[in-house]
């Protein structure tokens, strides 16, 4: 049996995720019941890395998200998520022991992410999520699918409310910037011209890239995508990666993503965490994941004995490594 | 303590009554998800099915009271059936794969035509019948002349209700009917695909409430003695409400619901005022809703993100 | 990405129609391995089909129509009148047999004209023409009647009155059930607290209506917050039942809290509205006089009138105008799907307060238009069915559609209340034949009529409240109808 992290192929010290995190889950533990779905979890997720959540079904991938976002209460452990600067350890030590959800200071601020609500998370720390089953506003446009995500910008200049019913100036200025912002978006993912059309009368991929720039539209510093590339064909596949790229690099939001397509996640992430039983298997750069013998065992359902074998005829059959080979969906033997 | 005990019995009779009704809310709800509002009005025109029937062999002669009993029961368990059908099929079978609000508008406007219905027909007056089945069994004999007693009607209407509840649980949990009533509440496509007639089997159930609400119907005639037209509405929010205390979509929680109603109005009653037993019982549904979104026995919600 | 051939939405239900019906044929639950049942000829079809419908029609009414119980001294006694029963017997058959005949069992039903009349393909230029159209009228309403209807003016106006009424109700409710998507069986609670708000302060302080009547918003949005606040983390139909047991509570309250609302007596002696001071009464400082004019009751009808339309209007324009502002998408946000607003950062339990609070505020104003038009309040104005026949009216003109709304006001109140004066009915059924009091029973039947014919409601389509080139109504089939779905 082989070591979980390889030191030969990730030099932990020197990666982004353990240099400067976005995000830090410790010691994550979430039991439904009597189920333990994830068990004592940690991992990081660097900034400006476009971070790859995989696993085979029933990980406790999706779970792990909903934990992060609020949408599940954690049973145990710390979700920190930061903003800005590096803040020091005591700094977090205090934050944590003070029972306060989180500590701003301008552009610098460090935010428990596993006490706070699911849509203060995105208000006030700054993530944004998409789902595994589309959840788009179906009977809202395209273009309001886009302004809904602003809400909390808007309602703000709408003078909550009371100033857009009564059509202060500098509440139309702020509408009309919050469209064009929706309609820059919607230029950059390439449906301008169903701008006007309802959400659920989009196309399968033209939905899923709507619902990463309706999570853009909050302005995330992290933004998770519950496997955007699932049911989507290649040529649309590789249109995702491109946008997965562009919003890592223009607009500097780091990414954290499930996914199944093993072409999409070694294309495009910088750093892979492996789940598996709720636990996790392997974590590091993509390349060192690949080939772990363990993360293979948990994909294709063998025993441990059997990992060495698998490895071997692994290599045999793709000797430049398989980049492209389609792993997910493996049952377990 | 006599005051105490006194109340109790009187809560069960009266929760038996709620449960019965409540058990077709509940079963409606389980199979096609909708609240049934016309459900109360099937009560009431079980209890004046059973009055005409009652009326009519007296008419004809027949007298002897176990006999009398029995036949108004199959007749007005017969008869509503065949309003609980109708209604169905007329008012939210063309209505199915419809949105959900839909449905509940028929149901509303089911339930004002049938209110108005029996009011033409039979007119608006209240209905007095004299009370048909005396005496009791005295429990106890308090030291202050207060007498504990089960009457005759009351252990009629819980022996009744208990023998339909095990009745009917046998049906759902035995017999192929019961197997494809829970199949449809799984899921109603799958199951016409596997060969189930869905709509003969929602119809069932539509009948089956109905009959139950026939027999309470009855039983709330013979108990009470008056019975109006507008006796389903405020019978019918109770039970419902009833279902949903219990846990809506469990037969047992049904039950459970309208003992538990029972008990709240009738101690309320009894215990501080008469005019506020509704407030109570609607109160302490909101408050177990907000505290136990699911009822009592009902299976938690887990919300799917 | 293709832009062309895309299916317009205005045309939608049609394919939502055609897709509703593949579903209930998928449900019938006949098997495809099924032997084709033997044709039968269409005439033996239609008189068994009509037998059956007879046989059925013959159990329904056995109890209702062959038997009447009377209440006569000493008991009740039975009256058999198998006359009446009979004929329903036979009207049941014959209706039955020439609907199968002529409709159901042909290829082309006669009533095949209706359908293909019904392609809405531009609701949008319609909807707007009628939506002005029924302004210019609501606007001139007092005028056209006195001069084309001077004998039932007065009728006529209250009437009209009473419909504004339910416009108005019907508008606010559908910001909660329409818009936000909440069943809310409860609405009547908010009119009965606007209206008793109303009476208590204009009777207990000699308060005026224009200062009366904001109050009465303003107390009806505070109970709109506070009944909403433990009952909006709910979902569904458990919304819809402890929103109506709480209008029940706030009913039973009223009726049995003698010193504080009088009790089922209810208030006496509501100030009636004044314009700038001035009361609508014969002699000295009335308008009348005041504007030299002759003195006729009517002026107060045609006051009253003009009030609640611009209540009614008022609603109306804060409700299009929130639609447009971050909180009124919200609202509808909310009602495509909640937890996506959660992930958006939406503070889901404000969106929804402030739904119910707007929702009730406009409830508040339509009980403080009822307390001052009628004078007196009680208990029995606030029953349950007022909730239920509100809400109809915004599922029945179509949830979310402001002019739906005023379509079904006007169908169901008007056009039922109209029955009251039809004297061609005396003529069909005889002398003494009084319709009102079937008001109520065609009342119901119209309700599943038009909800079996119009599931969707008579105006379905949604009204984007933003657009980027060209303002496209939305199909009814992709707009969501809230929680519980």
């Amino acid at each position: 049996m082989s070591d979980t992290m390889n030191p030969t192929h990730a030099p932990a010290s020197h990666a982004r995720w353990t240099e400067d995190p976005v995000l830090t889950v410790e010691h994550l533990t979430m039991r439904f019941g009597g189920l333990t779905a994830i068990d004592d979890l940690s991992f990081s997720v660097g900034r400006g890395d476009i971070t790859a959540l995989i696993g085979p079904n029933g990980a406790g991938k999706t779970t792990v998200f909903n934990c992060v976002t609020g949408f599940y209460k954690p049973t145990e452990g710390r979700i920190l998520l930061r903003r800005g600067a590096k803040p020091s350890d005591a700094a977090i030590a205090e934050l944590t022991r003070s029972g306060r959800q989180y500590d701003r200071d301008g552009e610098n601020g460090i935010y428990l992410l596993e006490r706070m609500n699911d849509f203060r998370i995105t208000a006030i720390a700054g993530v944004a999520r998409t789902f595994q089953n589309i959840r788009l506003f179906g009977g809202m446009t395209v273009l309001e699918n886009l302004l809904v995500a602003q809400h909390n910008h808007l309602m703000r200049a709408s003078g909550y409310t009371i100033g857009g019913l009564i059509g202060l100036p500098g509440w139309r200025r702020e509408a009309e910037r919050a469209k064009d912002k929706a309609i820059a978006w919607l230029e950059r993912i390439d449906l301008i011209d169903r701008a006007d059309d309802p959400a659920a009368d989009l196309a399968y991929g033209d939905q899923r890239r709507l619902e990463i720039a309706r999570a853009m539209c909050t302005d995330p510093r992290l933004l998770c995508l519950d496997e955007p590339a699932a049911g989507l064909n290649p040529r649309e596949s590789s249109e995702l990666n491109d946008l997965l790229r562009s919003i890592r690099d223009r607009d500097g939001v780091s990414v954290l993503l499930i996914e199944h397509d093993m072409g999409v996640v070694m294309q495009i992430s910088d750093h892979i965490v492996v789940l598996d039983y709720g636990k996790k298997i392997a974590d590091g750069a993509a390349a060192a994941v690949r080939d772990d013998p363990k993360v293979i065992a948990a994909y294709l359902g063998v025993d441990d004995e059997e990992v060495d074998e698998v490895e071997e005829a692994l290599h045999q059959n793709d000797p430049q490594g398989s980049a492209n080979a389609q792993l997910g969906e493996g049952d377990r033997a | 303590m006599e005051y105490f005990l006194q109340q109790l019995i009187n809560g069960i009779t009266l929760g038996s009554i709620y449960g019965l009704i409540a058990i077709g809310y509940t079963m409606v709800y389980g199979i096609i998800g909708m609240i049934n509002f016309a459900h109360g009005e099937v009560f009431m025109i079980g209890a004046f099915i059973a009055l005409t029937a009652f009326l009519a062999l007296a008419a004809l002669g027949v007298t002897f009271l176990p006999l009398v009993l029995l036949i108004i029961l199959a007749v007005a368990m017969l008869f509503t059936a065949v309003w609980g059908w109708t209604i169905e099929r007329v008012a939210y079978r063309p209505l199915r794969g419809s949105f959900r609000l839909a449905p509940l508008i028929t149901a509303i406007g089911m339930s004002i035509f049938l209110q108005n219905f029996v009011q033409v027909t039979q007119g608006a007056r209240v209905k007095p019948l004299p009370p048909q089945i005396q005496g009791g069994i005295t429990l106890m004999d308090g030291p202050g002349g207060i007498v504990v007693q089960l009457s005759y009607m009351q252990l009629i209407i819980i022996a009744l209700t208990i023998a339909l509840m095990i009745g009917f649980s046998l049906i759902i949990s035995k017999t192929s009917l019961g197997r494809q009533q829970r199949a449809c509440e799984q899921d109603r496509k799958m199951a016409s695909l596997l060969g189930v007639n869905v709509d003969r089997t929602i119809s069932l159930t539509f009948v089956m409430g109905a009959g139950l609400a026939a027999v309470a119907g009855t039983m709330y005639l013979l108990y009470y003695g008056v019975i109006d037209f507008y006796i389903g509405f405020i019978a019918g929010v109770k039970a419902f409400t009833a279902a949903v205390l219990g846990g809506i979509g469990s037969l047992p929680g049904a039950m459970l619901g309208g003992l538990a109603i029972g008990l709240i109005e009738t101690f309320w009653s009894g215990y501080f005022s008469v005019e506020y037993k509704d407030v109570a019982a609607f109160s302490i549904l909101a408050i177990v809703l907000i505290f136990m979104p699911s009822g009592l026995l009902g299976r938690p919600e887990v919300e799917k993100v | 990405m293709a832009t062309t051939n895309q299916p317009t939405s205005s045309n939608r239900p049609e394919g939502a129609e055609l897709e509703s019906e593949a579903r209930r044929a998928a449900m019938q639950g006949v098997p495809p391995f099924n032997a084709e049942p033997a044709k039968r000829s269409r005439l033996a079809q239609s008189f068994r089909e009509a037998a059956i419908t007879a046989a059925i029609v013959a159990g329904l009414t056995l109890f209702f129509f062959a038997f009447r119980t009377n209440i006569a001294t000493g008991g009740l006694d039975l009256a058999f009148r198998p006359d009446l029963w009979l004929i329903w017997i036979a009207i049941a058959f014959v209706a039955r047999f020439l609907l199968s005949y002529f409709v159901f069992a042909t290829e082309s039903p006669i009533t095949g004209f209706f359908k293909r009349t019904k392609s809405e393909r531009s609701s949008l230029p319609i909807g707007k023409i009628l939506g002005i159209v029924l302004l210019l009228v609501a606007l001139t309403l007092p005028f056209l009647l006195d001069v084309f209807l001077p004998r039932q003016n007065r009728y006529l106006l209250d009437l009209a009155i009473l419909i504004l009424t339910y416009v108005m109700l019907g508008w606010g409710l559908n910001i909660v059930v329409g818009l936000a998507g909440l069943l809310d069986l409860g609405y009547v609670a908010f009119y009965a607290v606007g209206a008793y708000s109303f009476a208590l302060l204009s009777i207990n302080f000699d308060l005026g209506f224009w200062v009366c009547l904001p109050m009465a918003g303003l107390f009806a949005a505070l109970w709109g917050i506070m009944l909403g606040f433990p009952v909006l983390r709910l979902r569904g139909d458990y919304l819809a039942i402890v929103t109506l047991a709480f209008g029940e509570i706030i009913r039973v309250v009223l009726l049995n809290w003698y010193d504080f609302t009088g009790g089922p007596n209810g208030l006496l002696g509501i100030p009636k509205p004044t314009l700038f001071g001035l009361e609508f009464s014969r002699g000295e400082n009335g308008f009348a006089e005041y504007f030299g004019l002759e003195y006729n009751p009517i002026q107060r009808f045609i006051f009253l009138y003009y009030i609640i339309l611009a209540l009614a209007l008022l609603t109306n324009f804060v409700t299009m105008r929130m639609r447009k502002l971050p909180v009124g998408r919200a609202w509808e946000a909310l009602r495509e799907d909640e937890i996506a607003c959660r992930a958006l950062g939406i503070n889901t339990v404000n969106v929804k307060l402030t739904a119910f609070a707007t929702g009730a505020m406009f409830g508040g104003f339509a009980g403080s238009f009822f307390a001052t038009r009628q004078g007196f309040i009680s208990p029995e104005s606030f029953t349950f069915i007022e909730s239920a026949i509100i809400l109809a009216i915004v599922v029945l003109g179509g949830l979310g559609s402001q002019l739906g709304v005023v379509i079904a006001s006007v169908v169901m109140i008007g056009g039922i209340e109209l029955l009251r004066n039809l004297t061609v009915l005396d003529a069909v059924f005889g002398a003494g034949f009084d319709p009102t009091q079937y008001r109520m029973l065609i009342f119901g039947l119209a309700m599943v009529a038009i909800m079996v014919w119009k599931p969707r409601g008579l105006i379905s389509t949604r009204v984007p409240s933003v657009y980027y080139k060209k303002k496209k109504a939305i199909g009814a089939d992709l707009v969501s109808q809230g929680e519980g779905h």
